[in-house]
């Protein structure tokens, strides 16, 4: 009995931090229609930030909290708004999500950069010094967040209720343009908001170090657990959201009291938000189609198949003539960027064309490396299973979120990645607690040189598969969901099985290429598939093109790029992610990315065709001799 | 015969009725009207009959069978289609390929098929070329002219060879010829046993092609009948024009 109540005090407590951080969360998206995925990144950033302020500094603690959570939380939210996110309205949920996630690369990477990796121990407010609660023990740091969440629980309903601008900014969650119409400053009513919520994922950030710790990653992924408690209120209640927080909070501190301390449960603690989150989807109901959105985005053109086949030829060609030029272990990084390559082809269907965003792609790369691994097969039926285990697995992680709109499917994944991350990828079916696991190669290739124009070839075998995929009945139907649901709908058409298809085949592409990573690399680990390597992946796909075929063969290459850059200049460190974050913001709004810019020469012809048939008898008669 | 029946149907969002208690009937191989004033009501009707938005209270039969709890793409597989007041073309599309997509799907997925039914390839071929639209088959959906975009959502509605067919403002942005024509095809889209229902402003193409008009007015249906009964109707004239016309 006296642990049931110490362990019901401990996830009330977690409960109230989370209920912080999610109602930050929940009035950002509420006014600005924009899912910041960077909020737990800001209050990592922040945590940081009083962590120098205190121990680096001498700030007192009061002191600290207030000038990070009053001042500078507050303006890198307006400052992200305004640099950022004002010129996304309207824009598609995905393009939305891509430049957030970008946003969050980059905090990281500044994090990385102004604090270099070490231990940094965070002692709570009033260190260990508490009181008794019958058996439980209290901390006054305990104290200090249950009375935070009530602060902010009664601050927001009185900014909400009782003022002008809080009046407004509940408008704006019912029609931003009727509030514009109506002469509210909706930018004004948008930079309050991101301001506030920042403000509030900086304080999140700050009570929870001591549970959580000072860490880049941990900290950046309670967005996850404030994203769970959320849903709960669908996105845009207050009072259902801190109801939830405190339930994951609850269940959170209940399943790490009561079930086995085993060492495959041992992170159990962190995948809980996720399970929370799916069951949380589970319950919510159906999302209602919107109609009079926003239509047609525009492609790069999609080759004829000759032109198709005759770029495969040459590439294969080239990738042949390297591996004559190359030493052998450059041979093994060229055969990466194309494995790499694959990996981004398997977001051109899922986000290129469907318009949908997986934000843990790595996570079905390790599942086709584990599959390969563990069957121990060189026959390439073991890149098959590799691709049908992916595939199925993929499926399972769109069920949920089915019948609800994009954005909660890409939020399912970034939870998906974390329980795969935590739970299944350190048991035993997996790698093992921090285990490896070593692979066989394809068909016993030996040679670096082979095993480069095996993993070439796929490429291009793979990427003609999209193309046929894109030219076929299915992708006209992908780019035509994209478009219009409500048209699709309206057509006969069932979406729900349309979506898990999407996501099996994209998950299945990616198994294969795991497979094929599983055979170059030879040991693979759990660390290699990691969520966190899974969004500079997303970001360098739709930098480099996610709409195209050729986008994903130099995004492939740029991913492969990464780490040796990072290893040639070892004093830019976390500038990379920076530098990837920073691109991915610029350029995420146009998906065809990089490449497209190639095409833009190409593309000038071919618009000279749609010139209206009525236009070129007036042309003629004007003059213009043949 | 009665293809189409709704009865009492009511939408309310939060304090605000959309519709209240409106009923209204399609008959197959008849274009039936229904007009009214801005905010009426019209296209939130037609979301209902169509399934994307879910009434408060009030039932949907087609042909007899009640569909008030089918989802949207379970109604068109039984033969409802429809086009949108405000566009809802697949824009990333070319024309022709708007129309394709749509035979595909109802080539797939239809519960009601016709005997000989043709590849999607053709029935597109022919539907372009029936509304008028080969000019622009090739062209991207999203750069073609309003009048033409209505025209290719009414191809792709075809597409799926339905017993209902409802548009929600089709003629707006055509010229007066292309008006003038339009009516006639929507005449033979009727002469073909297919029930027709119009959401239309242009008073001309009403009175020219329905048979029966309905009148929505705050949400409730004020009048029916013939065009001409209707012109006569003094609960009409006072909803147009206002109260001592």
């Amino acid at each position: 009995m006296s642990g049931f109540i110490a362990f019901t005090v401990l996830g009330l407590v977690t409960g109230a931090g989370y209920a912080v951080a999610a109602s930050g969360l929940v009035l950002t998206y509420s006014t600005s229609r924009v899912f910041n995925v960077a909020h737990g990144a800001i209050g990592m950033v922040m945590a940081f930030l009083c962590w120098e302020l205190t121990v680096q500094r001498g700030l007192p603690a009061w002191l600290a909290v207030l000038l990070v959570v009053g001042v500078a939380a507050p303006l890198l939210g307006a400052l992200a708004e305004r640099v950022m996110m004002r010129h996304l309205a309207g824009a598609p949920e995905g393009t939305t999500l891509v430049v957030t996630v970008g946003l969050l690369i980059m905090l990281i990477g500044a994090a990385q950069a102004v604090w270099p990796a070490t231990a940094r121990p965070v002692e709570p407010f009033f260190g260990q010094r508490g009181f008794r609660i019958g058996t439980a023990f209290v901390t006054y740091h305990d104290l200090v967040m249950v009375a935070a969440a009530l602060v902010v629980a009664a601050g927001l309903y009185g900014l909400l209720t009782r003022t002008r601008i809080g009046a407004a900014m509940r408008a704006s969650v019912d029609n931003r343009d009727l509030l514009r119409l109506y002469g509210a400053r909706t930018s004004l009513v948008s930079a309050l908001s991101w301001a506030i919520g920042a403000a509030l994922a900086a304080l999140a950030g700050i009570l929870l170090t001591p549970v959580v710790g000072l860490s880049y990653f941990d900290l950046a992924l309670l967005v996850i657990s404030a994203y769970a408690a959320a849903v709960v209120g669908r996105l845009r209640s207050l009072p259902l959201t801190f109801v939830g927080a405190l339930l994951l909070g609850l269940a959170q501190s209940y399943a790490v009291g009561y079930l086995p301390p085993t060492e495959a449960l041992s992170g159990l603690r962190a995948a809980i938000p996720a399970l929370f989150l799916f069951a949380a989807l589970l319950l919510s109901p159906q999302a209602t189609l919107r109609v009079g959105q926003i239509k047609g985005v525009a492609g790069v053109p999609v080759p004829t198949t000759r032109r198709a086949l005759v770029a495969g030829a040459v590439l294969v060609g080239a990738a042949a003539a390297a591996s004559f030029a190359l030493p052998a272990a450059q041979n093994d990084q060229l055969a990466l960027g194309f494995v790499y390559g694959i990996v981004m082809l398997s977001l051109v269907p899922l986000t290129g064309y469907g318009g949908f965003v997986s934000l843990t792609q790595l996570t079905f790369v390790g599942i086709g490396a584990v599959t390969v691994a563990r069957l121990g097969t060189a026959s390439p039926l073991g890149l098959l299973a590799a691709a049908a285990v992916a595939a199925l697995v993929g499926a399972l992680v769109a069920l949920p979120a089915l019948r609800l709109r994009g954005l909660y499917l890409a939020l399912s994944t970034l939870a998906f990645g974390l329980l795969m991350d935590k739970l299944v990828f350190q048991s035993s079916l997996a790698f093992g607690f921090n285990g490896s696991l070593s692979v066989p190669r394809l068909a016993g290739l030996r040679g670096e040189r082979a095993y480069l124009l095996v993993c070439a070839a796929a490429f291009v075998v793979v990427g003609l598969g999209v193309l046929a995929l894109r030219r076929s009945r299915y992708g006209r139907i992908l780019l035509a969901m994209r478009d219009s649901p409500a048209g699709c709908a309206t057509l006969g058409l069932n979406m729900r099985w349309t979506r898990v298809r999407l996501f099996a085949l994209s998950a299945g592409i990616a198994g294969f290429a795991g497979g094929l990573l599983g055979g170059l690399r030879q040991t693979v680990a759990a660390t290699d598939f990691q969520l966190m390597g899974s969004l500079p992946l997303l970001l360098l796909a739709v930098v480099a093109g996610v709409t195209s075929v050729s986008g994903a063969a130099l995004g492939g290459m740029a991913l492969m790029l990464l780490p040796v850059l990072a290893s040639a200049f070892p004093a830019l460190g976390g500038l990379v992610y920076l530098c990837v974050g920073v691109a991915s913001v610029g350029l995420g709004r146009d998906p065809n990315g990089v490449v497209s810019h190639l095409f833009k020469l190409g593309r000038w012809r071919e618009r000279d065709r749609w010139r209206p048939a009525g236009l070129a008898p007036a042309l003629r008669g004007a003059g213009v001799h043949r | 015969m009665t293809l189409l029946e709704a009865v009492d149907v009511t939408v309310r969002f939060g304090g605000v009725t959309a519709v209240g208690a409106a009923s209204l009937e399609a008959a197959a191989g008849h274009v039936t009207g229904l007009i009214g004033p801005n905010g009426a009501g019209k296209t939130t009707l037609f979301n209902v009959i169509t399934g994307l938005q879910r009434p408060t209270r009030g039932t949907i039969r087609l042909a007899g069978e009640d569909i008030t709890g089918r989802a949207t793409h379970e109604r068109a597989r039984r033969g409802i289609a429809r086009t949108f007041q405000r566009l809802e073309a697949f824009g990333s599309l070319t024309v022709r390929e708007n129309v394709l997509v749509a035979a595909e799907i109802h080539r797939r997925h239809a519960l009601r098929r016709s005997r000989r039914q043709q590849a999607p390839a053709r029935v597109a071929d022919r539907l372009i070329e029936r509304v008028g639209l080969d000019a622009y088959a090739g062209r991207p959906a999203d750069t073609v002219p309003t009048g033409i975009a209505r025209l290719l959502e009414l191809a792709r509605a075809l597409a799926l060879d339905p017993r209902l067919l409802l548009l929600d403002e089709p003629s707006s942005g055509l010229s007066t010829a292309e008006t003038e024509s339009f009516g006639d095809l929507l005449r033979e889209l009727a002469g073909e046993g297919r029930a027709v229902l119009i959401v239309e402003h242009d008073m001309d193409l009403i009175m020219r092609v329905c048979d029966r008009v309905n009148v929505l007015n705050f949400g409730a249906v004020i009048a029916s009948g013939t065009p001409a009964e209707v012109r006569a109707d003094a609960a009409v004239q006072q909803a147009y024009l206002g109260a001592g016309a």
